[in-house]
């Protein structure tokens, strides 16, 4: 089982959890489970033709993994997947 | 690392020698460390959330040009996190409310205000008079304009994002490190992520995060310790969990890249996609203004109110409409007539237009948009109504 982090916006899909426990021996494997439990989520993180938007970013503990593997990267058994969208607040 | 190009030897007089004690004995900034600050230059860019402790503690600690680019004027709903504006300065520029409580705090500031917004026209021009620039802004396009202007300038982009209890940090645009384009190329669709004033912020988080963004400004000026360069620092307040991710410099990278496509400041509301979303919101859905809603419920028309706010938005104030927030209408749809005329609305306006636009798609054609929301139900029909 790893954990895959929920930014706050995105937290009301997923019933208000901050992180999720899922099953996968990838990145890609454990979104799936994600995104299976939760279709919401899809638009928010995928564009129509399956890729992930540029503006989400996916971490395996502290790394990329547009630095790794992309979404082939392997996840073991405790690592942390963290869903990263840019934020904009500040002023206003 | 972002040293100060100001020539003259900068001395402390006695006064300041006192103000700044507590540094002066420490060996980390010591008299050559206050130098530096007072010979630095940092531009704070607005005056809000972000940029209201940022700009005080700066001010405070004695760095010596202190720029603030800000446009708007302080408003009541501002004062639960602003702080450097009060209860009294409510209607007057951001500009002249913080020039008065900096000043307050240290005479000695060379404060250069500048009221403008921050454009692809102004922004190089201006970047080049600062060391440092800290962003404190709320919106996309001006994160994006920040971010290219400081690559092109070659100015360190100190920056800081929040949303309800969380928020972001990193130092970018720095020689070696990587920038904010490296991190995330493209902003999302507009609609598609809430805005501060949809999505509402913890009044304290911009405290938290302005004080961060500071630090690593005076760390900058200083040049000890270690700065968020290629780090982005997660804060979550709810948790008080704090993580950190590596970030690298993207040899692709639009702007700072091994290639560059942005070699110029370029439209950055058109890049962010923001008059798209004027258009769909304005001109997509047949719309009602307030007056005419008004009158037809006290004629006692058959209209059906939808409110597609949140729950905690219609203990605040409502206009007795039915509830569903926009997020459930897919799945509640069922709860409505489509042989009966309804009106939607939300707080301003968005939110309802989308739902307007998805009853349509869903086949319901008697359904219509009440332009500006409760909030121009209380300016225009029942000011005892709050706005919020
Ligand atoms: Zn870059």
């Amino acid at each position: 089982m790893s954990k895959i982090h929920i930014p706050t916006p995105l937290r009301q899909f997923v019933g208000k959890q901050a992180a999720v426990e899922v099953t996968g021996a990838t990145v890609a494997e454990a979104m799936k489970a994600l995104l299976t439990e939760h279709p919401e989520l899809r638009r928010h993180l995928y564009t129509e033709d399956g890729k992930l938007r540029a503006f989400v970013n996916v971490y395996v503990n502290d790394e990329d993994i547009r630095y790794l593997q992309k979404e082939e990267t392997a996840v073991k058994d405790g690592d942390n997947i963290s869903i990263v969208p840019s934020i904009a607040g500040g002023m206003a | 690392m972002a040293t100060t190009t100001t020539e003259i030897p900068v001395t402390l007089n006695k006064d300041e020698i006192l103000r700044y004690s507590r540094h002066l004995i420490m060996p980390e900034v010591g008299m050559e460390g206050q130098q530096k600050l007072k010979a630095a230059r940092v531009l704070c860019i607005g005056t809000g959330g972000l940029g209201s402790p940022l700009a005080l503690y700066l001010a405070a600690a004695g760095v010596g040009t202190l720029g603030l680019v800000d446009f708007d004027v302080v408003d009541y709903t501002n004062l639960q996190r602003q702080i450097i504006h009060s209860t009294a300065d409510v209607g007057r520029k951001k500009l002249d409310s913080a020039a008065d409580k900096l000043t307050a705090i240290n005479p000695y500031l060379n404060l250069r205000t500048f009221d403008a917004r921050l454009s692809s026209e102004n922004a190089l021009e201006l970047f080049r008079e600062f060391d440092i620039i800290a962003d404190g802004t709320d919106n996309f396009p001006t994160r994006y304009l920040v971010n290219d202007a400081c690559v092109l300038t070659g100015k360190p982009n100190v920056y800081g994002s929040i949303f309800r209890f969380e928020g972001q940090a990193s130092v970018f645009a720095t020689e070696a490190g990587p920038c904010y384009r490296c991190l995330y190329p493209e902003p999302p669709p507009p609609g598609l992520v809430p805005s501060c004033a949809e999505g509402g912020v913890l009044g304290i988080l911009p405290g938290l995060v302005g004080v961060m963004q500071a630090t690593e400004v005076i760390k900058l000026i200083l040049g000890v310790g270690d700065p968020l360069i290629g780090r982005l620092l997660l804060i979550d307040a709810l948790g008080m969990k704090f993580r950190e991710l590596k970030l690298r410099k993207n040899l692709e990278c639009p702007v700072c890249g091994t290639h560059p496509t942005v070699t110029k400041l370029i439209d950055y509301n058109q890049f962010c996609g923001m008059r798209g979303e004027e258009k769909s919101v304005s001109s997509g859905v047949p719309e009602i203004q307030v007056e005419e809603l008004k009158r037809r419920l006290d004629a006692q028309e058959d209209v059906f109110v939808l409110d597609v706010r949140e729950p905690h938005e219609y203990q605040i104030c409502n206009l007795g409409g039915h509830l569903i927030p926009l997020n459930d209408l897919p799945k509640r749809v069922h709860e409505l007539d489509s042989s009966r005329e309804i009106v939607v609305h939300c707080k301003m306006g968005g939110r309802s237009a989308k739902a307007v636009e998805f009853l349509r798609q869903a086949g319901f054609t008697k359904v219509r948009n009440l332009a500006g929301g409760i909030n121009a139900w209380s300016d225009r029909v029942d000011p005892r109504v709050p706005k919020y």
